[in-house]
C-alpha cells in the first residue's frame, strides 16, 4: 500500500494517483528512476490502496524523517526491514538547476539503487522470510534508533500545527508548522511539507536547496544496506 | 487569566500573527487538549503557564491514565507519583496537572494558549520501545474515495508500506 504524507489531502494527491492525463516527469527524474520508455507509456493507476495521511501519523509511527521510504511487514504483521529510503538516492543534488541535467553516472547509479531495491522486494514476496532481504528480529532492532527528544517534540509541534489548521487557524498553524522545521531541520517531511504549504512548489525551491547545499557532505536519504552483513556503501 | 491572556496576544502581534480572526474561531471557554491523536474540549480544565490543572473526571475520560492509591495508571501500567512531589501533581481541590505530569514521563507536549490548545505527544522511549517490538504499528487512513483502511486488514498478506507526498 501507498501512503501520501499531505497535509493538503485528496486534492493534492489526486493528480498523481488518479492523472487526468499522464504525468510529465522532468527528464532528470525519468533518468534516475530509471523506466524505459516502454515502463513509461504502459503505467496503469495504481491497484493497490493510496491511503491519505494529512496528519503526517505513519510517519511519526514509524519514525520516517523522508520521503520515499519504505518498511516491509511480514503475514504475521511484524516488521521485517524498517523504516529505510526505497532505493532513493542522493543523485539528485546533483542536478544542474539552470540546465536540468545530471551527470549521467550519477543518474545510472540512481537507476541502478532503485532496480537493486525492487528486486530485492521481488525476491522477499517469492521467497518470504527465506528472502536474503528479509532481516532477522535482531538486526531490525539494530536498525531502529527511535526518534530521539528533539524529534518527538519537533513531532508535537508539527502536531498541533495540524490541530490549529484543521481548525482554520491559519496563522497558528504556519507558526508550529515552523516551529516544527526549525526544531528538526533535518526531518524532510516537516521541512518540504511546511515549505508547500507556504507556496505550491516551495518544496523544491530556494530554501529547500539552501538546505540541500548545507547538508555538505552528509547525506540526505541514509545509506542502507539490503543484506543484513552489508558494507555500509549500497544506496 | 485577563492579563496572561493580553501578554499572549501581545507576543502573538509580534510575531505578525492575524490572531484576532484566528481566536474567533476557537471555542475561547474551554481548553482543547489532543492526547493520543484525539482532540477533546477540557471544560474545567485551566492552564498556569506550562502548567495544565484538570479534575480527575476529566482527566481519565481524555488521557486514559486513572489515579489509584498506588500511583497513575493506564492499563496494566502504574507510575508511583514520589509522596515529596505530590503537590506538584495534586492540587489541593483535587486538580492533576497534565503537564507536570507529561514533563515527569518525558512526555513532549506544547501548547497554543492563542488557541487555548494542548497537545501531548508520545515519549520518544515509547515510541522506540514499540518499534523494537517488531509489530508494525496499526493506522487507519482513507483513500481518495473516502473508504478507510486499516493496515491490520492485511494480515495474512506481507505488506510493503511505501510513503510518498505530492511536494
Amino acid at each position: 500500500m501507498s501512503v501520501a504524507l499531505d497535509t493538503g489531502g485528496a486534492d493534492a494527491v489526486r493528480p498523481f494517483v488518479r492523472p487526468a492525463e499522464p504525468i510529465d516527469v522532468p527528464p532528470p527524474m525519468r533518468a534516475i528512476m530509471g523506466w524505459t520508455e516502454d515502463e513509461y507509456r504502459g503505467a496503469k493507476a495504481p491497484t493497490y490502496p493510496c491511503l491519505i495521511d494529512e496528519r503526517h501519523v505513519v510517519a511519526a509511527a514509524y519514525d520516517m524523517p523522508n520521503v520515499p521510504m519504505a518498511v516491509w511487514i511480514d503475514e504475521d504483521g511484524r516488521i521485517v526491514r524498517p523504516a529505510e529510503p526505497a532505493g532513493a538516492t542522493d543523485g539528485f543534488r546533483s542536478l544542474d538547476r539552470a540546465t536540468m541535467t545530471l551527470p549521467e553516472d550519477l543518474a545510472r547509479a540512481g537507476r541502478a539503487s532503485r532496480a537493486r531495491y525492487r528486486d530485492a522486494i521481488r525476491d522477499w514476496v517469492a521467497h518470504g522470510a527465506q528472502s536474503r532481504y528479509a532481516l532477522s528480529p535482531q538486526a531490525v532492532r539494530a536498525r531502529i534508533a527511535g526518534p530521539s527528544e528533539e524529534d518527538a517534540f519537533a513531532s508535537a509541534c508539527f502536531a498541533l500545527a495540524n490541530l490549529l489548521r484543521e481548525r482554520g487557524a491559519h496563522d497558528l498553524a504556519a507558526h508550529w508548522f515552523s516551529e516544527a522545521k526549525h526544531r528538526c531541520p533535518e526531518r524532510w517531511n516537516y521541512v518540504r511539507q511546511a515549505l508547500d504549504l507556504q507556496q505550491k512548489g516551495a518544496a523544491s525551491g530556494p530554501e529547500f536547496v539552501k538546505a540541500l547545499r548545507e547538508l555538505g557532505e552528509r547525506p540526505y536519504y541514509a545509506r542502507i544496506d539490503l543484506e543484513e552483513h552489508g558494507t555500509g556503501t549500497e544506496m | 487569566m485577563k492579563s496572561a491572556s493580553h501578554n499572549v496576544i501581545s507576543i502573538a502581534r509580534a510575531r505578525h500573527l492575524r490572531i484576532d480572526d484566528d481566536l474567533e474561531r476557537v471555542n475561547a471557554m474551554s481548553v482543547t487538549v489532543q492526547y493520543d491523536g484525539v482532540a477533546t474540549d477540557a471544560a474545567a480544565a485551566s492552564a498556569s503557564g506550562d502548567d495544565l490543572w484538570m479534575p480527575l473526571d476529566e482527566l481519565t475520560p481524555i488521557t486514559g491514565w486513572e489515579a489509584k492509591p498506588q500511583g497513575l495508571c493506564r492499563g496494566e501500567r502504574c507510575v508511583p507519583i514520589p509522596a515529596e512531589r505530590r503537590a506538584e501533581f495534586f492540587a489541593s481541590d483535587g486538580r492533576f496537572n497534565l503537564a507536570a505530569f507529561a514533563r515527569y514521563i518525558d512526555q513532549p507536549f506544547v501548547h497554543e494558549d492563542a488557541a487555548r490548545v494542548w497537545l501531548f505527544g508520545e515519549p520518544p522511549a515509547a515510541r522506540r520501545d514499540a518499534l523494537r517490538s517488531l509489530e508494525a504499528p496499526d493506522f487507519t487512513l482513507p483513500d481518495l474515495d473516502g473508504k478507510r483502511w486499516s493496515l491490520s486488514q492485511f494480515r495474512g498478506k506481507k505488506v510493503l508500506l511505501l510513503t510518498w507526498a505530492s511536494w
